[in-house]
């Protein structure tokens, strides 16, 4: 594996193998009364938010204080930051402080590539901009892999506002080399003009992927896009590319429903489709903690020193 | 009283012959010329070409001294061989008043580096509303012809069509910076497959071909001139081909490094990826993009090189890609740039290359003295050039008081040895004489 995960690309399929069958093994550990391992005990793990992400940047601090690993988290919100500090100096303090890992969301696209320009410990993409998210992506593809069994040949849809979407980017990238096959559902407003050159499928049309889908992806959808004119209203977006109840009954008896977070109920998904048994939501968020144990855990050589 | 004698320069590329220099003039040109106490300067091997001419500079004074001042960015055109270079009008304060283009005008002399001509605003504070006022640094000392609102474009059609026609009174032309301001909001780099992938938002190629198109058919209603900045695209080489085709009067640049590189560079590169160093408005565009704009500087459709010299202190680009400045610094490699985009590939002469950085772009600014072929009578603005070494950039040898070149650690051919202004050295053996 190389030295830092910025970008879901970065992996082989032996990589993706080896973490996904890595957060198996520490899944038992999370079904343990005491959830703690000793394999990361004395390295520092920082937290390097530059956007408010309370959900990720718990799950990457579980992960970290599971495996024992000091964990510091800097947010930029009341730091030096918002005194104007650049993304360098920043690096650079984090560098002097001995940092092993750097967990790094920014909303700037490619952020993650610069740090890991200034710093020696390994650089964590935990989102950057509309560039990528690849521990979410591993963790999707955990939490599909442990419904569904092996990803190659599967049939992956995923729906909504591709164009800004990290998820999206990482996922396609991720779920190519592991052999699963990728369509994105999407007005074509919110695809790259240029996705025609991503190695997935491209659709306008959700109801008729749909019964052909083993797993449907919703991808959240602002609705400020609105006011930009990327689509004329949230009731039109719901109708043509929302999973209600009437397009969940039409999918396979086994397909399962996944999503991001955080939803907007009734715009993309309807409520009783994201409460359904289909709906893997809430695995996602317990299987997020594990993959990034997994991550943490290969990035920083746990097992000696 | 020669002063300085020149020994066996190749003129445009030719054979070698001697250039004897002469209160500030060549005074004559041929073999075995007699020294006669004048000074003497061995050519052997170089190729003398006419002092280049920039259209497109941003020398940043007044404003961002930090960045670059009329001093050093003109000891830097030296050495790159230019004797006239063309200071762009969004400094701090705009230059939109014949106050400012006065200032840069007598800085310029002042320094006595090369001849610097500012380009004044086309709008008050490049706002694009109302128009600066055009005819008074027309008139000023500093004799303003090229009008721009550079950095920014004219979007507005009738501030446009205004423009293109008030300036033919004193046969000025209007400098396009072509950038549709609404298709380009937040754009970060070329909309392409790699804009796409790296999740940064595009700057459509569509974005500049539609201003382009607009302004063509504006200046050929109103019988005006129109330079267009540098052209990017291979859509925008179409659109000027068809214009220019009508009879109209278009002229257009090119910058050195959209005829060298590509937005690939954002995704991987020598210096990593999301490296603002290649960050630059209008932005790197594809290979078919570069392959159209090295054809239409061959055959004349585009007329000239212009190097959009943008210096950006460090702070300013060792950042994450989107808090990044944009541009780049080319002043002292622009030569280098063109002789292996241009001449190592074929498509131009060293003739050629004399029409396209010297000629044209002194026609197009109106710049008496500047652009004239290196024979007897003609002002001494010349530049000597061995194109036999290459060499890798060091930038810590730049005279930019920047470092933001792309061309770091890239092997680039050819080096300006000396450079005369006026008859007079600026620089000698590479150095600032």
């Amino acid at each position: 594996m190389k030295r830092h995960l910025i970008s879901a690309g970065d992996l082989t399929r032996q990589d993706a193998l080896l973490i996904l069958d890595t957060a198996d093994e520490l899944a038992r550990v999370s079904d343990r009364s005491i959830k703690k391992l000793p394999t990361l005990r004395g390295r520092t793990v920082v937290n390097l938010f530059f956007e408010d992400s309370t959900r990720t940047r718990i799950s990457f601090e579980a992960a970290a204080k599971r495996l024992s690993a000091d964990v510091i988290n800097f947010s930029a919100k009341g730091s030096s930051v918002s005194k104007g500090e650049s993304l360098k100096d920043t690096a650079l303090t984090l560098q002097a402080m001995g940092a092993d890992a750097v967990v790094i969301r920014h909303s700037a696209s490619g952020a993650p590539h610069r740090l890991a320009t200034w710093v020696d410990g390994s650089v964590v993409n935990a989102g950057d901009g509309t560039h990528e998210h690849p521990t979410q992506a591993l963790l999707d593809a955990f939490t599909m892999r442990r419904r569904l069994g092996a990803l190659d040949g599967r049939r992956i849809t995923i729906v909504g506002d591709v164009l800004h979407s990290r998820v999206a980017r990482s996922n396609v990238l991720l779920l190519n080399t592991l052999g699963a096959q990728v369509t994105l559902v999407a007005p074509p407003t919110l695809l790259p003009v240029t996705v025609d050159s991503w190695p997935c499928e491209v659709s306008y049309d959700l109801d008729a992927v749909l019964p052909k889908s083993d797993v449907i992806m919703m991808l959240r959808v602002q609705t400020e896009r609105m006011n930009a004119s990327y689509f004329p209203s949230a009731r039109e977006y719901s109708r043509r590319y929302g999973l209600d109840r009437d397009r969940l009954a039409k999918m396979a008896d086994d397909a399962i429903v996944m999503h991001p977070g955080p939803m907007n109920r009734g715009v993309e998904i309807a409520a009783e489709v994201a409460d359904s048994a289909r709906s893997t939501i809430v695995e996602q968020v317990a299987n997020g903690v594990t993959i990034r144990m997994a991550v943490l855990y290969l990035l920083l050589g746990g097992e000696t020193q | 009283m020669t002063d300085f004698i020149v020994r066996n320069a190749r003129i445009l590329g030719g054979e070698p012959a001697d250039i004897a220099i002469s209160g500030g003039l060549i005074a004559e040109v041929g073999r075995g010329l007699t020294a006669g106490g004048a000074s003497e300067f061995d050519a052997d091997g170089l190729v003398a070409l006419p002092g280049l001419v920039d259209l497109h500079t941003h020398l940043r004074e007044p404003g961002r001294e930090d960045a670059e001042t009329v001093a050093s960015g003109t000891r830097a055109a030296a050495l790159g061989g230019f004797t006239a270079v063309h200071a762009m009008a969004n400094t701090s304060p705009v230059a939109d008043t014949a106050g400012v283009v006065e200032q840069v005008w007598r800085l310029g002399q002042e320094a006595g580096h090369c001849e610097v001509r500012p380009v004044g605003a086309v709008t008050a504070g490049l706002n694009g509303e109302r128009l600066a006022e055009l005819g008074a640094m027309a008139d000023s000392a500093a004799g303003v012809r090229v009008f721009s609102d550079d950095g920014k474009c004219v979007s507005d059609a009738v501030v446009m069509r205004r423009a293109l026609e008030y300036v033919k009174a004193f046969d000025g032309v209007i400098a396009q910076h072509a950038q549709e301001p609404r298709l380009t909001e937040g754009a970060q780099m070329n909309e392409g497959a790699v804009s796409g992938r790296l999740g940064l938002v595009g700057w459509p190629a569509v974005a500049e071909e539609a201003i382009i198109a607009r302004d063509c058919l504006l200046a050929a209603h109103v019988g005006s001139r129109l330079h267009i900045c540098h052209v990017s695209t291979a859509g925008s080489v179409e659109i000027l081909r068809w214009a220019k085709s009508k009879g109209w009067n278009i002229t257009a640049e090119v910058t050195p490094h959209h005829l060298l590189l590509t937005d690939d560079l954002v995704e991987d590169s020598p210096v990593g990826s999301y490296n603002p160093i290649y960050k630059v408005n209008p932005p790197l565009r594809t290979r078919e993009d570069v392959e159209a704009l090295r054809a239409a500087l061959a055959d004349g459709t585009i007329d000239c090189v212009a190097t959009d010299h943008a210096p950006h202190p460090v702070e300013d680009k060792e950042t994450e890609w989107g808090a990044a400045a944009m541009g780049m610094i080319g002043l002292e490699t622009a030569l280098a740039v063109v002789h292996e985009a241009m001449v190592e590939t074929g498509l131009l002469d060293w003739a050629g290359v004399a029409d396209r950085m010297s000629y044209r772009p002194a026609r197009i600014g109106r710049v008496r003295g500047q652009g004239l072929p290196p024979t007897a009578g003609s002002p001494a603005n010349l530049t000597f050039y061995d194109p036999s070494v290459r060499d890798e950039v060091d930038p810590g040898g730049f005279a930019s008081k920047s470092r933001n070149t792309p061309y770091e650690g890239r092997t680039l051919p050819g080096r300006v040895v000396a450079t005369f202004l006026r008859g007079r050295p600026t620089v000698l053996e590479g150095k600032l004489a």
